[in-house]
C-alpha cells in the first residue's frame, strides 16, 4: 500500500508544536503584547492555540492510520543512577483524544475571551491586564498539553503543577478585588485555597510517583505497565498504595471529596478561566490520570471501587449543593464537580471509554453553559452600566464612561468619585446573583438559546450530547455495582432539577431587578463560539453511539487501553433516566416557574425541605467543618510553632539567650583583656616610648647657631680623642 | 731653624681662637672671621708640615682651602647682606625662625 512506502506517523515529528505553539504565543504576547493591540492579542493567542488544535488533528490522524502507540523522544531531562527521566511525547488515542479536547475547546474559549476580556478589564478598569490574561491562557494551554502528552509520571506531573500554577494565577487574576469589584483580598483567597487545597492533592500524586520509582524503577508508562502483573503477585500492598495515592491526586485536580472545597471558589477567576480551566479541561486532568493508569487500576479491584465510591459520592453531594445556590457560577460549579464525580465513578468502574466519552461531552456543554453564564453576567453588567449612567441610550460602551464608572467602584473607599454617583447604584450590585435576574429570555435571545442547548445537554435528555455519556456511565454503574448506579441516577436526576431551577430564575419569569430589565446581548466575537459549542453539545454524542457498528469512541480509545465491547443501549436504564430527568425539570417547573420567584422572595422549595434546603443553601457547612478541623489545626499548629517555637524558643531563648549572650561573652573577653590590654598595651607603650624619647630630643634644637656648633666642636673632639687614645 | 712643635703651637692656639670665636660671639661677621682664623690655623699646618717633610702636597692644599675660603666668603657675606636686609639685625641668636 501507498501509505506503508512513507513514515507511518508522518507527522509524529510535528508533536513537540503542542506545547511550543503556545509558548510562542505568550511569548510573543509577553514581549510584544503592548505594541499588538487587544485585537492583535487576542489574534495571536487564539492562532497559537488554534496550530496547537491543528497539531492535535495532525496527530489524530497519524492515530487513525497507525494506532499503536508512538513516542518522541525531545531531550533528556534527569539521569541519574537508575533513574532516567526525559521529556518524551507519547501520541495514542488517549492523548490525542485529550489534545484534541484541551486545543479545540481552548482555542474556542481564546476567542470567546477576546470579547469578554476586553469588557471585563473596563469594568474592573485596568485595560493593561488584557494581555496578561493572554499570557497565562496560552500557559494553561502549553502546561495543560505537557501533562496530556507526556509519557512518564514525572512529565505528568510538570503538567500537572504547571496547570496548577495557572489555575491559580488566574482564579487571582482580580488579586486586589473580590468578585464584586470592591477592594479586598477574596479573590487572592480564593487563589491560594485552590493552591493549597490541590497541593495536598499532589503530594498523593508526587506519593505514587516516588512508588512508581522505587518499585518499578521507572516512571515511564511502557516500563511500568509490563510489569504490574508481576508487582502484584509478589507485593500486592504496592499496588494498593500506588493507586489510593494516586486517587489522592485525582481527588485534589478534579475536585471530588472531600478536596473539592477549592473548586466553588476558582469560580473568582474571570468566566473564561472557569470555563476552560475549572470545567472543560483541567479539572479533568484527574479523570486522564486515572484513565492513562487503566493497567494499574484494572489489577486492583478494592482500589477500583473505593474510586467509583468516591465519585459518585461526590457525584450527589455536589448536586445537592448546587440544588440551593443563587449565584449563577457556583451552579455550574457545583454541576462540575458533580459531573466530575460521574466521570471518575466512570473510570473507577473500569469503564474508561464511557469515563472518556463524559469528560469530551462535558467539556462541550460545561464549557458552553460557562461562557453563556459570562455571557449573561457581561449583560447584566451591561444593564448595571446602562442605569449608572442615566437613561439616555448607550449602547456603545465608551471607554470613558466604562472607565469613570468603574473608577467609582474601585475606589469607593478613597470617596473621590462618590459624588458622581448616586446612593442607589453605589451600593454593590451583584450581576452573578440569579436572584437579581429573570426575563433574560427577551433582553439577550441568542445568550438563552444557547443556555439552554447545555441545559438540556447537561441535564441528560435525548439526542443531546450528555444523554449519550452519562447513560453509558450509567449503564456501565448499573452492572457493576447497583451502589454506585442508584447514587449517580440521584444526581443525574438533582442535575436536572438545579439546572431547570437555574434556567426558570435566569430567563423565565418577569425581571426581579431593574438592572435585569437593561440587560444586553453579547457580540458576535462571544456568541460565535458558544454557537461552535453549542453545535458541539448537540452532535457531540456521534462519538460514540451506542448501537451496533458506532462505538466510535470506545473502538479508538480501546487501541490505548485494550479492546472493550460497545455495550448496547439499555433501554430500561435510558428510560429510567430520562423520565427522572423530565420529572426533575417538571418539578423546577413546577416550584419555579407556576409562579415565578418574585424579588426578595424565598426560595420556594425552602417550604418542602426545610433544614434540608439550608443545608444545600449553606454547601452543608463543609468550608465550616474545614474551618473548625484543618484549618483551626494549622492555625493552631502555626501559631504554637511561629509563638512557641520560633519566637519563644528560638528567638527568646536561643538567639537571643544562648548564642547572642555567649557572642557578647566572647566578644567582651577579646575586647577587655585582649585588645585593649595586650595589644592597646604594646601599641601605646612603643608610642609613648617614641614620643617622650622624641620630647627629649627636640630639646637639642633650640635654634641656637652657636649651639649647634658647640656640639660640632664638641663632637669633634670625642671622636679626635677616641681616635687618639685607642 | 724654628722647631716644627712651635708653627703647631701657634696652628693649635689659632683655631682654638678661631672655635671660641665662633662659640662666644653673636655676631655673624665676627663668627665669619673667626671660621677664616681656623682655616688660616689650618693653613699653618699644613706649610709647616710640608715644609718638614719636603713635600709640596701641603702646599697645594693651602691654595685650594684659600679658594674654598674665597668661594665660602663671597657666598657667606652675600648670605649676611640678605639676612641683614630682611631681619635688619646680623645677630646669630635672633636666626631661630627653624627651632622646633
Amino acid at each position: 500500500m501507498f501509505s506503508e512506502a512513507i513514515s507511518p506517523t508522518p507527522f509524529l515529528a510535528l508533536v513537540p508544536w503542542i506545547v511550543f505553539a503556545p509558548v510562542a504565543g505568550l511569548l510573543i504576547n509577553l514581549i510584544f503584547g503592548k505594541y499588538l493591540g487587544e485585537k492583535g492579542v487576542g489574534a495571536v493567542a487564539s492562532l497559537a492555540t488554534g496550530s496547537a488544535f491543528v497539531v492535535a488533528l495532525l496527530q489524530a490522524y497519524s492515530v487513525s492510520i497507525h494506532p499503536e502507540a508512538q513516542t518522541l523522544h525531545l531531550l533528556d531531562w534527569i539521569h541519574i543512577g537508575d533513574l532516567a527521566i526525559d521529556w518524551t511525547f507519547r501520541v495514542d488515542s488517549l492523548s490525542a483524544t485529550m489534545m484534541l479536547v484541551v486545543s479545540g475547546v481552548g482555542t474556542l474559549i481564546h476567542i470567546y475571551a477576546i470579547g469578554y476580556m476586553h469588557e471585563d478589564v473596563r469594568f474592573k478598569n485596568d485595560v493593561g491586564r488584557f494581555t496578561r490574561f493572554f499570557v497565562y491562557l496560552n500557559m494553561f494551554i502549553a502546561a495543560m498539553m505537557i501533562l496530556v502528552s507526556g509519557n512518564s509520571y514525572m512529565m505528568l506531573f510538570v503538567g500537572w503543577e504547571g496547570v496548577g500554577l495557572c489555575s491559580f494565577l488566574l482564579i487571582g487574576f482580580w488579586y486586589e478585588m473580590d468578585i464584586l469589584a470592591r477592594p479586598s483580598w477574596a479573590n487572592s483567597d480564593a487563589a491560594k485555597k485552590a493552591f493549597i487545597v490541590n497541593r495536598v492533592g499532589d503530594f498523593g500524586f508526587l506519593i505514587a510517583a516516588f512508588l512508581f520509582f522505587w518499585f518499578f524503577h521507572s516512571t515511564d508508562f511502557d516500563k511500568i505497565f509490563p510489569q504490574v502483573a508481576d508487582i502484584w503477585k509478589t507485593s500486592p500492598w504496592v499496588i494498593t498504595a500506588i493507586t489510593l495515592s494516586i486517587l489522592v491526586g485525582v481527588t485534589g485536580k478534579s475536585a471530588q471529596l472531600p478536596l473539592y472545597i477549592w473548586l466553588p471558589d476558582a469560580m473568582a477567576g474571570p468566566t473564561p478561566v472557569s470555563a476552560l480551566i475549572h470545567a472543560a479541561t483541567m479539572v479533568t486532568a484527574g479523570v486522564y490520570l486515572v484513565t492513562r493508569s487503566a493497567p494499574v487500576f484494572n489489577i486492583s479491584p478494592n482500589t477500583q471501587m473505593i474510586v467509583a465510591t468516591v465519585g459518585a459520592l461526590t457525584a450527589l453531594f455536589a448536586a445537592t449543593i448546587a440544588v440551593g445556590q443563587y449565584d449563577i457560577k457556583k451552579v455550574l460549579a457545583y454541576s462540575t464537580i458533580s459531573q466530575l464525580g460521574f466521570m471518575v465513578a466512570a473510570v473507577g468502574l473500569g469503564a474508561y471509554p464511557a469515563g472518556m466519552f463524559h469528560l469530551i461531552t462535558h467539556a462541550f456543554f460545561k464549557a458552553l453553559l460557562f461562557l453563556s453564564a459570562g455571557s449573561v453576567i457581561l449583560g447584566m453588567e451591561r444593564g448595571h452600566h446602562h442605569l449608572a449612567h442615566g437613561h439616555g441610550h448607550d449602547d456603545s460602551h465608551s471607554k470613558k464612561k466604562a472607565k469613570d464608572k468603574h473608577n467609582g467602584h474601585h475606589d469607593a473607599h478613597t470617596a473621590s468619585h462618590e459624588e458622581a454617583h448616586s446612593t442607589e447604584h453605589e451600593e454593590v450590585f451583584d450581576p452573578g446573583d440569579m436572584r437579581n435576574m429573570g426575563g433574560l429570555r427577551t433582553k439577550m435571545p441568542v445568550t438563552f438559546w444557547l443556555y439552554m442547548i447545555g441545559t438540556i445537554a447537561l441535564a441528560g435528555l435525548p439526542p443531546f450530547a450528555g444523554f449519550w455519556s452519562k447513560d453509558e456511565i450509567l449503564l456501565d454503574a448499573s452492572k457493576h455495582s447497583p451502589f454506585v448506579y442508584w447514587l449517580l441516577t440521584a444526581a443525574a436526576f438533582l442535575t436536572a432539577f438545579y439546572m431547570g431551577r437555574q434556567v426558570w430564575m435566569v430567563f423565565f419569569g418577569k425581571p426581579r431587578h431593574e438592572v435585569a430589565e437593561h440587560a444586553e446581548e453579547s457580540p458576535l466575537v462571544m456568541t460565535i463560539p458558544l454557537m461552535v459549542l453549542a453545535a458541539l453539545s448537540i452532535l457531540g454524542g456521534g462519538l460514540n453511539l451506542p448501537f451496533e457498528g458506532f462505538h466510535n469512541l470506545t473502538m479508538w480509545l480501546g487501541h490505548t487501553l485494550g479492546e472493550v465491547e460497545g455495550e448496547p443501549l439499555n433501554l430500561t436504564v435510558a428510560g429510567i433516566s430520562t423520565v427522572l430527568a423530565l420529572i426533575a425539570i417538571g418539578l423546577s417547573y413546577v416550584l419555579y416557574l407556576r409562579k415565578p420567584l418574585e424579588a426578595g422572595q424565598p426560595d420556594p422549595l425552602k417550604k418542602f425541605l426545610g433544614p434540608i434546603f439550608v443545608g444545600m443553601e449553606n454547601k452543608w457547612w463543609v468550608d465550616e467543618i474545614y474551618g473548625f478541623t484543618v484549618v483551626r489545626l494549622l492555625e493552631g499548629s502555626a501559631h504554637f510553632l511561629a509563638q512557641n517555637l520560633d519566637w519563644d524558643f528560638w528567638h527568646e531563648w536561643f538567639h537571643d539567650g544562648v548564642l547572642l549572650r555567649s557572642f557578647v561573652g566572647f566578644t567582651r573577653f577579646l575586647a577587655d583583656p585582649i585588645d585593649r590590654g595586650v595589644i592597646d598595651g604594646v601599641s601605646y607603650f612603643l608610642s609613648d616610648m617614641i614620643k617622650d624619647s622624641s620630647e627629649s630630643l627636640r630639646k637639642l634644637q633650640n635654634g641656637f647657631v652657636r649651639s649647634y656648633a658647640l656640639s660640632v666642636l664638641v663632637g669633634v673632639v670625642v671622636i679626635v680623642g677616641y681616635l687618639l687614645l685607642k | 731653624m724654628t722647631p716644627i712643635n712651635l708653627y703647631i703651637i701657634l696652628s693649635a692656639i689659632l683655631f682654638i681662637l678661631g672655635a671660641v670665636g665662633v662659640l662666644i660671639r653673636r655676631n655673624a661677621l665676627v663668627i665669619f672671621m673667626s671660621i677664616e682664623l681656623m682655616l688660616n690655623a689650618a693653613n699653618l699646618a699644613f706649610v709647616a708640615f710640608a715644609r718638614l717633610y719636603q713635600n709640596l702636597h701641603g702646599q697645594i692644599f693651602v691654595f685650594f682651602i684659600m679658594t674654598v675660603a674665597a668661594a665660602e666668603v663671597a657666598v657667606g657675606l652675600a648670605l649676611i647682606v640678605a639676612i641683614f636686609k630682611s631681619k635688619h639685625s646680623i645677630d646669630v641668636d635672633q636666626l631661630n625662625s627653624l627651632k622646633g
